[in-house]
């Protein structure tokens, strides 16, 4: 049995159905991302698993326990928070000390713990300073060492790098996960941001209108999309319109060019999907594909340049790594784009 | 010009707030004949109903302000945490004492709870006090109800609670720990204000046949020509106390403190 065990989760704000079947199992230890647009239901997701929101139906189990029921302060959750939440009348210190107290731990057990957490975060010196006197990163990283001192069972992120500024992002979203694996602690990680997910995450949900539409490791999501949604939403996506000539053999045509997928397809119209990195400028050897165009713009990007192109009415975008020893292709130039089948997801419709 | 017609208002402004104050100052002073005393306020404050009515007032005061924070600060707390669409009709049910004439009120409590009633708060002089506390709270309610408001808008109520309840604290600490102290400048307005009101108040007071010192200063200036001035000059002094502890308050807040610098 899974350690945080969500069994069809549904909520609804009058008639507005925000979550509508949910279901998840995660490990203890494991570090799962819920990824998803705005109003999505990710967010009340996570504030069902904390109790901030009473599901409509289904079930919250944290290690076989039913907590579906119990208040937020019952469930032993940390949490941190987009808007960081520190109480603004208590110094660093007492922040990371007030779930400890709230606990009933002494003071000698208390001063341990946080100068403990305030270790973990790299924060050591700060303990008598007020938030108000702390940066963003600081105070998200204090918010942090607050959620952890009363060791939760789980802990739950409500998308708390969103405030940040992009540098401090990437090294605290770092900092997370390095710590979230020193503790072996489970969590739940809610973003927008798929470069956030895809980076930290064991597992990533990736949610669209109340339902979970995949769940998996990063580099599945990525490369193995389970439905069209998935597909476009995490990372950018080549869309070319096929038509299908031979399904069983997964025969089609491009933009006037045949592509032998080598795969059976749906009969009919099909889109072909293609990451950037999965197409190449000029044949790639045997069994590749390829297809007539045009290049319309270059971006030099430093170790990655990045293509625009035309294949038939299409515009597609390409990455290729940068090679000191080869210029940048010109806009203008015609020539052919080619991919490997196996790296094509082909789409209904 | 502008700055002219600036100057002028600020001037009229000060004429209008300073003249009868200075000229209510320098009365005060001349109980004796010829030349500049004190002696009103020493006979003012060395009358033994002087001491008894604004000690009573006094503590009437701190009973109301208690009261009234105990009863405000979850109100408002609750209302903008769990009820935020009823906050007009709240607001507008704390501004109800404004256009309700104390006398209205007191004349309903007096109905309501004399002798003859279920619960006949007005026969004893603790239940007399009682049904007085209730009516100062009422009246300092837009007082206080706003300054609390006002407190509670300058921080997250929703993400604190929140936050509060995942570290395994009920309402009584996120209430006592954490909202009472972020508010603690707005709840002290509240209750300054409420100090003011309640050494003031006469009408109730009066009609309710209670000690305090509004009657007790209406009573001297019915009976006396100095003393009055005095008297008043000393709650003008008391008024500005509060103010002033108000901002003392406020400074010694560390977290605000540093805030504002």
């Amino acid at each position: 049995m899974p350690f945080l065990d969500l069994v069809s989760l549904q909520k609804s704000f009058g008639q507005l159905r925000v979550v509508k079947d949910f279901s998840l199992g995660i490990e203890k230890g494991e570090f799962i991302s819920l990824l998803g647009p705005s109003g999505c239901g990710k967010t009340t997701v996570l504030r069902m698993v904390a109790g901030f929101e009473t599901p409509s139906a289904g079930t919250i189990r944290i290690d076989g326990r039913d907590v579906t029921g119990l208040r937020p302060n019952q469930r032993n959750i940390g949490m941190v928070f987009q808007a960081y939440a520190l109480f603004p009348n208590l110094t660093v210190a007492e922040n990371v000390a007030f779930g400890l107290k709230v606990k009933g731990a002494d003071r000698a057990e208390r001063e341990a713990r946080v100068a403990e957490m305030l270790r973990l975060i790299g924060l050591p010196d700060l303990g008598g300073r007020y938030p108000f006197q702390l940066s963003g990163g600081q105070q998200q990283r204090v918010a942090l060492a607050r959620a952890l001192a009363p060791k939760p069972r789980v802990l739950l992120l409500d998308e708390p790098l969103s405030a940040l500024d992009a540098k401090v992002r990437v090294s605290l979203r770092n900092q997370i996960r390095e710590i979230q694996r020193d503790l072996g602690i489970t969590t739940i990680f809610v973003t927008h941001d798929q470069e956030e997910a895809l980076s930290i995450s064991d597992r990533v949900v990736v949610m669209n209108g109340g339902i979970a539409e995949q769940a998996g490791a990063p580099f599945e999501i990525y490369n193995r999309p389970a439905t069209r949604f998935v597909a476009e939403f995490v990372g950018t996506l080549n869309l070319l319109p096929a038509e299908v000539e031979d399904a069983a053999a997964g025969r089609v045509t491009v933009a006037g060019a045949p592509v032998a997928l080598g795969r059976p397809v749906p009969p009919g119209r099909v889109t072909l999907a293609l990451r950037p990195e999965a197409i190449h400028l000029g044949p790639v050897g045997d069994g590749a594909a390829a297809l007539p165009g045009r290049i319309d713009d270059v971006h030099f990007l430093g170790s990655v340049i990045r293509i625009q192109a035309s294949v038939g009415d299409r515009r597609i975008l390409l990455d290729t790594f940068n090679r000191p020893g080869l210029p940048p292709p010109s806009p203008g130039t015609e020539t052919r784009f080619s991919f490997n089948p196996a790296d094509v997801l082909v789409l209904e419709g | 010009m502008t700055r002219v017609w600036s100057w002028v208002a600020l001037a009229v402004g000060v004429v209008y707030f300073a003249l009868p104050l200075i000229g209510t100052v320098e009365f005060s002073l001349r109980k004796r004949r010829g030349e500049y005393s004190l002696d009103a306020y020493r006979e003012v404050l060395g009358d033994p109903r002087f001491q008894e009515t604004f000690a009573y007032s006094v503590v009437m005061a701190l009973v109301t302000i208690a009261f009234g924070i105990l009863l405000v600060v979850p109100t408002a707390y609750w209302v903008r945490l769990k009820l935020p669409r009823l906050r007009p009709v709240v607001e507008f049910i704390t501004l109800l004492p404004l256009v309700i004439p104390a006398i209205v009120i007191v004349f309903g409590y007096i109905r309501l709870f004399n002798t003859s009633s279920i619960l006949p708060l007005t026969g004893s002089a603790r239940g007399t006090d009682l049904l007085l506390m209730f009516g100062y709270a009422t009246l300092a309610l837009p007082y206080m109800y706003r300054a609390v408001d006002t407190g509670l808008r300058t921080i997250d109520v929703a993400t604190l609670t929140e936050a509060a309840q995942s570290l395994g604290a009920g309402w009584v600490t996120i209430l006592g720990r954490l909202i009472l102290p972020n508010v603690l400048v707005a709840v002290l307005s509240g209750a300054f204000l409420t100090f003011a009101i309640v050494i003031g108040e006469f009408t109730m007071a009066a009609l309710l046949n209670r000690p305090a010192f509004g009657p007790y200063m209406q009573l001297l200036g019915a009976n006396k020509a100095y003393e009055p001035a005095a008297l008043a000059v000393i709650a003008f002094a008391i008024t500005w106390a509060c103010m002033g502890l108000i901002q003392l308050a406020t400074r010694l807040q560390r977290h605000t403190r540093a805030q504002r610098r």
